[in-house]
């Protein structure tokens, strides 16, 4: 539900960091999403391609890493996968736990290009 | 082609925005909770049991945070506590860019208390840090004891958990034994507050447990201890 929000997100981060590498155009955008999250794959890519037109990343990818969730249990040290709603310990049925991992929306990378062929030289290339 | 390492939060803009409403509150001495359960379960009740034990100690206000409608916000406003409509228009959750601009409409000055009334959901108000001071949640009795096994999270984030309509125990299968059993395995340090929020029991230890952490930033910020 909050899909459009967490994309603006991805392409803010994503249009800075291709900026101050000089970057002109993102073909390709990869993202962390963990399983405890309650972002959904088909409304992350449907805002997507909602929002990149016009943009530097018109025509890009998302490309989405699924994160699985995974604890740690503090009273038998067993680490073990799990599903958003059973974190107990499946070793020892222990409650004292410690999430390792799952919660994660992160943008880890973006593929640029820095120039398309069929782009207009700027003015400080033409001279060169 | 190029690969460009970025390696940063998704959520970054929420949480930068919600760093700022915290230093605001810390800076003005405004102790702000977030208030987070399932539809129904009390939440407003709640809030207005909390009120009517520290309003004579207390300047407090409401953010009421709903997918619609300004029911809530009018009930508060109906005891004499400003508050301000947050309506989500079908998101189910609050942001803090959200909460920068309800407070924008509160006299800090005048305030000790700002309680944020979260959207009726307890899944995904657990990812979203507002700024506030601490995360609370309740659960109501007719919703059964096993939830702890069901939505863990929130359950973990939580600094305090309220179980509230306990006036309704005798007609509910609930274990309270095994529900506060789990809870403390989830989450050892929380207390849990057993209440009846519109009948007014066991309201004053969560009061007062809600005092002193109000005192605490009051006192952080110069102000002096009531
Ligand atoms: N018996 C009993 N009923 C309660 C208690 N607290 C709340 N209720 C009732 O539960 C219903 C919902 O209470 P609210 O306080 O509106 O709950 P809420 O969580 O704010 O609800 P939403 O904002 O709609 O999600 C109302 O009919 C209340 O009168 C209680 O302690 N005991
Ligand atoms: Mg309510
Ligand atoms: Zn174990
Ligand atoms: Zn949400």
């Amino acid at each position: 539900m909050h899909e459009m929000g967490i994309t603006q997100g991805i392409l803010d981060a994503s249009f800075e960091a291709a900026e101050a590498a000089g970057a002109k155009r993102i073909i390709d955008i990869r993202i962390s999403v963990g399983e405890l999250t309650e972002v959904v794959d088909f409304a992350l890519q449907f805002a997507f391609e909602a929002l990149t037109p016009g943009t530097l990343a018109e025509g890009a990818t998302l490309t989405v890493n699924h994160v699985s969730a995974r604890s740690h249990c503090n009273a038998c040290g067993e680490d073990y996968e799990h599903d958003r709603f059973q974190m107990v310990c499946p070793r020892c049925d222990g409650f004292d736990v410690s999430l390792l991992q799952g919660r994660e929306l992160q943008i880890d990378s973006i593929e640029t290009e820095d120039d398309v062929e069929d782009d207009v030289p700027s003015p400080e290339t033409a001279q060169e | 082609m190029a690969t460009i390492d970025v390696s940063k939060p998704i959520l970054d803009l929420n949480e930068k925005l919600a760093a700022a409403n915290r230093e605001r509150f810390d800076e003005k001495g405004v102790f702000v909770l977030d208030l987070m359960a399932s539809p129904g379960a009390g939440k407003t009740s709640t809030i207005l049991a909390t009120i009517a034990a520290l309003r004579d100690r207390y300047g407090i206000a409401v953010i009421e945070g709903d997918i619609a409608s300004k029911v809530d916000a009018e009930k508060v406003k109906a005891h004499g506590i400003p508050a301000v409509q947050i309506n989500t228009g079908g998101a189910c959750h609050l942001e803090s860019d959200m909460i920068g601009r309800a407070v924008a409409a509160l006299d800090l000055d005048a305030l000790d208390l700002i309680i944020i009334e979260n959207v009726g959901n307890l899944v995904c108000p657990t990812e979203f840090y507002l700024g506030e001071h601490a995360k609370v949640m309740i659960l109501s009795v007719p919703e059964g004891h096993d939830k702890p096994y069901k939505y863990p999270a929130i359950f973990q984030i939580s600094e305090a958990v309220i179980l509230n309509k306990v006036d309704t125990l005798s007609v509910f299968d609930f274990d309270v034994e095994e529900f506060e059993g789990v809870v403390r395995s989830l989450n050892p340090q929380s207390p849990i507050f057993h209440i009846a929020a519109t009948k007014g029991d066991g309201v004053g230890a969560w009061a007062e447990w809600l005092a002193e952490r109000i005192e605490t930033v009051r006192i952080a910020a110069g102000k002096s201890p009531k």
